[in-house]
């Protein structure tokens, strides 16, 4: 946005100045209108290439939904958009009714309650799981309070109640470094899963697994929608098949097809995309 | 109690502090006790360049605090350790009083040198202790939120923040050359007479900077083992390791920066505080960007990330230097370059890193 | 400032003396040999030269000075200067030199040596004062008469300043015949001058307001004189006021000029010590702390070569530029190869490494060569300066210097953007995994990569070589500065490191007059740290999913 735009804004007589607006507290999340997340004509270009291209997405409170897309779709880009990795060029981005993403910081966004996992597993490596778990734990993380924190009982239980589900319970004590890759895509699940966040973004979560590991992350994806929202990125078609409910295809930076996953699989320009070049 | 808590997993924590309470314990007595012909004597010097060796390893341990843990290698802290000097060396001049060369009860003998009339505005209250030792923490402290402030803010990181930190160091170095400054150029500040009314050359009080040293070595060690211990220095490797990720778990990673780095350039100023009564002097040398990078060596030589092994590498690269300069006074700099390449090549964990074997991570 | 400015004025102007004195030896050369030959009007005031009459002496003084002859203004000034020589034996005269017993001699026409004779061989042309004096009066008209331009100039311009009363009629008749521009120039400010303190009250106004644009000296201080006399006519002093104040203004702009020249040239220095740090530390990411020693070592390779090569030192420079880009490409080679290899994607690690080996490099050269500074002479071509104007000048160093910086970097965006090198460079930079998978064979592009950013440090040292003292602490001056402009410019953009270092350097010279030569630099750090704040990636940041870690 350029200075004169950024004057408009300021000058503008419906709204209050934007420093007056109150600074958005963690958890304030307003789902009046039954939508969790709103991109709305969002563009995004890296030295004239445009990576994201007036994409407009929503996602329901509750919903799961799986986004494809060739590469360079723009798929990560955007997920780097809702999480305040990358500024978007224009567009708006809000979680729920009220929160304006792009006036937050990743931790601010973090502590609203969108959680994500990368594509290429970042555990700490020098931590064991059970620190990994602790680090990513919801709660006060500002510096003073984190410098005194104790951990409590029931605390120490969600932690180990979490290691359980991702399988990781033996391994509580080992470096996340010296997990396998496999490990690695799990600890990152656990940690989404010790954030509890509103919106999870899962970017390619099975990769590296074996099918008996897709099954369990497919049955713990599903079992999390519903009460949480879940945004999954991913290339493996029958993993998607097997979870999604809605599935949203991007190309070129914006959305292509959405709809369920027989829709687009029928729908003639997914078909040339993925088919025809 | 509390210190057994903070060290129950630090094996060389313990064995370093209980080290450190012998030294403290047995030099002084061995000092003013022993008479000065038994061979166990040790001489006021020894007791004085050791008392330097405790300091630096304050210094050192400061950034092991910021290098070993958060990943910051700051090229900028021995300007921390100057700024500490220099409000430390300012009371010691004010203490001198009218015993200076020109007999001028309030103006040390520069600035009757320079013909000032009076005392500048940020020489005021430094004839008060308390005052200069708040400065000592003070000064450094709020240079190193600021600037901090500024670089985490905007993420600068990796060589971009060394070498903005160098710059820092290398840009106060040249402003403490200048006669304007007004804290005495090219000389610096000595002659220093007394501290709190001991004089400066007894035995007795070089005894007690030798405590008052390894006291506030031990605190400092202990202080940032808690912190590190702490969950916040989990976040703080996790910052090191994985900054990105770190933010999108929700931790303020500038915040989080800021707080350790200005805890670290406290504690150098304090190093460069106790470090300035016993050598005698500070001048804007303590400035040069060679310093600030020697003290990063020491502590790669005694291995990062474990404290202990910071105190270690000043020591033992102190008392290298100290030899050397003095019996092979050409040789000392092949030697200190070669140690940079050989320990960053061969040696990453330093000395620390050859006795204990670690957990491999993939 | 200014101080030194007027200094090196006064130096230039000496120097430039020098060169004219050489320069009217050099045309008398040919011509002295046929005025030997033919007899002439010459021969007679030789024979009243060798007389003992002063009367005579003035007379031949006065026959050499119509003669026209291009022998004549030399020997006129030797006379004057007390050192010339009639030598029998050979029936001519010489300039002389008392070396004890003997006289060592020298031709007067082209100044070259003709050996010593004993004291009884020669004897000395006797002057006084008188004789003296009508030679200075002769030899300022002889040389308005000179076929060169240049000697023209400065002859109207040195009879401007002595400002006589007799300037404007001196000056008249050689403006009809005058065909040069700038020395019809200096002709109408003489006449203007003269004008203006001996003319009508009409003519005064108009000489004034002629002189307006001047930047001579002589006018400016007769102006003064003028505006602050209380005797003269108000419009007179009005009219003079402001024809100093449109002098001023000229002189200001001149200064900024000069200004932007230093500043320049301190920025071209700052992009030479640089530009090879933003080719490790912008394209390849290493960070190499020795890299101010491999400009050290450049410069010490053209003081090695100047000793090897005595006498010729314009050749001796131009051969260090390649001598100096092979040793410290060779140094960076295996340092490379030595050290930083085992280090790649260790950035903090490699800086320590690096700067282990700048500790070696320069006690090295403390212990080969010495801790001492070394003398490095500048070739005659990059002395003296450029005369723009009274008030402008510009050193050749400095001016080559400038130059010399701009070739390189265009050579260097050059082997970047055009050869094999440059590109392979480029890709591994890139994707190293996808260059190799190319067939790249990335760690020899590494090496080379490296070795071109240490041998175009080592060129540096050449450029440094003729500015700046040559010791082992040469590089540690230029470390912090050279970070600080790629940084500035943006990592991996070698226009970015060009535009950065040239506007550090104007920035600098701009403070430096208020601020001073240490504070200003310190601001300029302050700057620059500030900078870093704003815009992390530099001025010419790189965008991208890719430049993000």
């Amino acid at each position: 946005m350029n200075s004169v735009d950024q004057l408009r804004e300021t000058v503008r007589r419906d709204e209050v100045f934007n420093f007056l607006k109150p600074r958005i507290q963690a958890r304030d999340l307003d789902l009046s209108h039954g939508n969790i997340l709103y991109l709305e004509d969002v563009s995004v270009s890296f030295d004239g290439f445009k990576a994201i291209n007036n994409l407009n997405l929503y996602i329901e409170a509750g919903e799961l939904r799986c986004i494809i897309g060739p590469n360079g779709a723009g798929k990560t880009t955007m997920m780097d958009i809702i999480t305040g990795k990358t500024r978007p060029d224009t567009g708006t981005a809000y979680f729920g009714q009220r929160i304006d993403l792009l006036r937050l910081s990743e931790p601010e966004i973090a502590q609203a309650g969108i959680g994500r996992k990368f594509q290429k597993p970042t555990v700490f490596e020098y931590h064991s799981v059970f620190e990994n778990l602790e680090l990513a734990m919801d709660g006060d993380k500002r510096v003073w309070p984190t410098l005194f924190a104790r951990l409590s009982s029931e605390q120490a239980d969600h932690i180990d109640e979490v290691m359980h589900t991702i399988g990781l319970h033996e391994h509580a004590g080992k470096l996340a470094g010296s997990l396998s890759h496999g490990q690695k895509q799990w600890l990152e699940i656990g940690m989404l899963l010790m954030q509890n966040p509103h919106l999870l973004l899962v970017d390619e979560p099975v990769a590296g697994m074996t099918h008996q590991e897709m099954d369990r992350t497919a049955e713990l994806l599903t079992s999390l929608a519903g009460e949480r929202s879940v945004v999954v990125v991913e290339h493996d078609m029958d993993f998607v098949r097997s979870i999604a409910q809605k599935v949203t295809v991007l190309h070129q930076g914006s959305v292509l097809a959405e709809g369920s996953m027989d829709e687009v699989q029928n729908d003639p320009r997914v078909v040339e995309v993925y088919l025809g070049e | 109690m509390l210190i057994s808590r903070i060290l129950k997993n630090d094996r060389g924590g313990q064995v370093f502090l209980a080290i450190l309470t012998l030294v403290t314990i047995l030099v002084p007595v061995l000092n003013l006790a022993v008479p000065a012909d038994s061979p166990l004597h040790v001489s006021t010097y020894t007791l004085t360049l050791l008392g330097k060796y405790l300091t630096y390893a304050l210094l050192a341990v400061a950034v092991d605090l910021v290098w070993g843990y958060l990943g910051i290698l700051s090229l900028g802290h021995g300007a921390f350790f100057a700024l500490g000097g220099y409000a430390m060396g300012m009371y010691l001049m004010r203490q001198i009083g009218d015993r200076g060369v020109y007999g001028n009860p309030d103006l040390p003998d520069f600035m009757v040198f320079l013909n000032w009339q009076e005392l500048p505005w940020f020489w005021q209250g430094f004839d008060m202790f308390w005052f200069a030792m708040l400065m000592v923490m003070l000064v450094p402290g709020l240079l190193a939120f600021v600037f901090g402030w500024l670089a985490f803010r905007s993420r600068v990181t990796g060589v971009y923040l060394s070498i903005i930190t160098q710059a820092l160091t290398y840009a106060l170095l040249l402003a403490f050359y200048r006669n304007e400054m007004g804290f005495g150029g090219n000389n610096g500040l000595t002659d220093f007479k007394d501290i709190l009314g001991f004089n400066l050359q007894a035995d007795s009080t070089r005894v007690g900077l030798f405590i008052a040293s390894a006291v506030a070595l031990a605190l400092g060690y202990l202080a940032c083992r808690y912190i590190m211990n702490s969950r916040l220095g989990r976040v703080a490797v996790a910052i090191r390791d994985a900054e990105d990720r770190t933010r999108f778990i929700g931790y303020r990673v500038e915040h989080v920066k800021l707080w350790i780095f200005t805890f670290s350039a406290i504690l150098a100023g304090i190093a460069g505080a106790l470090y300035v009564p016993q050598v005698g002097i500070i001048n804007p040398g303590e400035f040069s960007p060679l310093n600030s990078i020697e003290l990063v060596v020491w502590v790669a030589v005694g291995g990062r990330a474990t404290l202990y092994g910071a105190v270690l590498g000043a020591i033992v690269v102190n008392y290298g230097k100290t030899y050397f300069t003095a019996a092979l006074p050409d040789f000392w700099l092949f030697a200190l370059g070669a140690l940079f390449i050989l320990v960053t090549l061969l040696l990453p964990h330093g000395i620390v890193g050859l006795l204990r074997k670690k957990e491999k991570v993939q | 400032m200014r101080p030194v400015l007027a200094n090196e004025q006064h130096r230039h102007g000496s120097r430039a003396l020098g060169f004219l004195v050489a320069l009217c030896l050099l045309l008398t050369m040919s011509a002295a040999v046929y005025a030997q030959q033919s007899p002439g009007p010459l021969d007679e005031a030789y024979q009243l030269l060798i007389s003992k009459s002063l009367k005579d002496k003035q007379k031949a003084v006065t026959l050499i000075a119509e003669s026209g002859d291009p022998i004549s203004e030399p020997l006129l000034r030797t006379l004057m200067e007390g050192d010339l020589y009639y030598e029998e034996a050979a029936q001519r005269f010489v300039a002389g030199e008392r070396r004890g017993k003997e006289y060592a001699l020298r031709a007067l026409s082209d100044g070259s040596e003709l050996g010593t004779v004993p004291r009884k061989a020669v004897s000395k042309v006797r002057t006084n004062n008188a004789v003296r004096k009508q030679i200075r009066e002769v030899l300022a008209t002889l040389t308005l008469k000179s076929a060169d331009p240049d000697v023209r100039l400065r002859a109207v311009n040195e009879l401007i300043d002595a400002n006589n009363d007799n300037l404007g009629a001196v000056m008249r008749p050689l403006l009809e015949t005058e065909n040069n521009a700038k020395v019809s120039a200096a002709l109408q400010t003489g006449i203007a001058l003269s004008e203006l303190q001996h003319g009508e009250a009409q003519q005064r106004l108009e000489a004034i307001d002629s002189l307006s644009g001047s930047l001579n000296q002589t006018v400016r201080n007769t102006l003064r004189r003028i505006a602050d006399n209380e005797s003269e006519a108000p419009e007179l002093r009005t009219a003079a006021a402001d024809a100093l104040q449109s002098i001023a203004g000229r002189i200001e702009f001149y200064g900024h000029l000069e200004t932007l020249f230093f500043g320049l040239s301190l920025g071209s220095v700052l992009v030479l010590a640089a530009i090879g740090l933003a080719i490790t530390f912008g394209v390849m990411g290493v960070i190499n702390m020795a890299h101010g020693e491999l400009i050290m070592l450049g410069a010490y390779t053209t003081y090695l070569i100047q000793q090897a090569m005595p006498g010729a030192t314009g050749w001796s420079l131009l051969l260090a530029i390649p001598a100096a880009f092979m040793v410290s490409g060779a140094v960076g080679i295996l340092i490379e190869r030595g050290i930083i290899r085992f280090l790649y994607g260790r950035p903090l690690e490699t800086l320590l490494a690096t700067f282990g080996v700048s500790l070696i490099l320069q006690q090295l050269v403390r212990t080969l060569i010495s801790p001492q500074n070394v003398p490095v002479s500048n070739p005659s071509w990059m002395s003296g300066s450029w005369q723009i104007n009274s008030v402008l000048s510009l050193t050749y160093n400095r001016l080559y210097i400038f130059i010399f910086c701009l070739i390189v970097f265009t050579a260097l965006y050059l082997i970047l953007r055009k050869t094999r090198l440059g590109l392979q460079v480029r890709a591994v930079s890139q994707n190293r995994a996808m260059a190799r998978a190319m067939g790249v064979r990335s760690a020899r592009v590494d090496a080379m990569t490296f070795g071109l950013g240490a041998g175009i440090a080592g060129v540096a040292g050449v450029a440094l070589s003729q500015l700046t003292n040559v010791g082992p602490n040469l590089g540690q001056a230029y470390i912090i500065d050279s970070f600080m402009v790629v940084v500035f410019g943006g990592v991996g953009n070698l226009f970015g490191t060009l535009v950065a270092g040239l506007s550090l350097g104007v920035a600098n010279k701009v403070m430096e007059p208020w601020a001073g030569a240490v504070l200003a630099k310190i601001l300029v750090l302050v700057f620059i740290i500030l900078f870093i704040q704003k815009r992390p990636r530099g001025l010419f940041p790189q965008k991208g999913r890719a430049a993000g870690n």
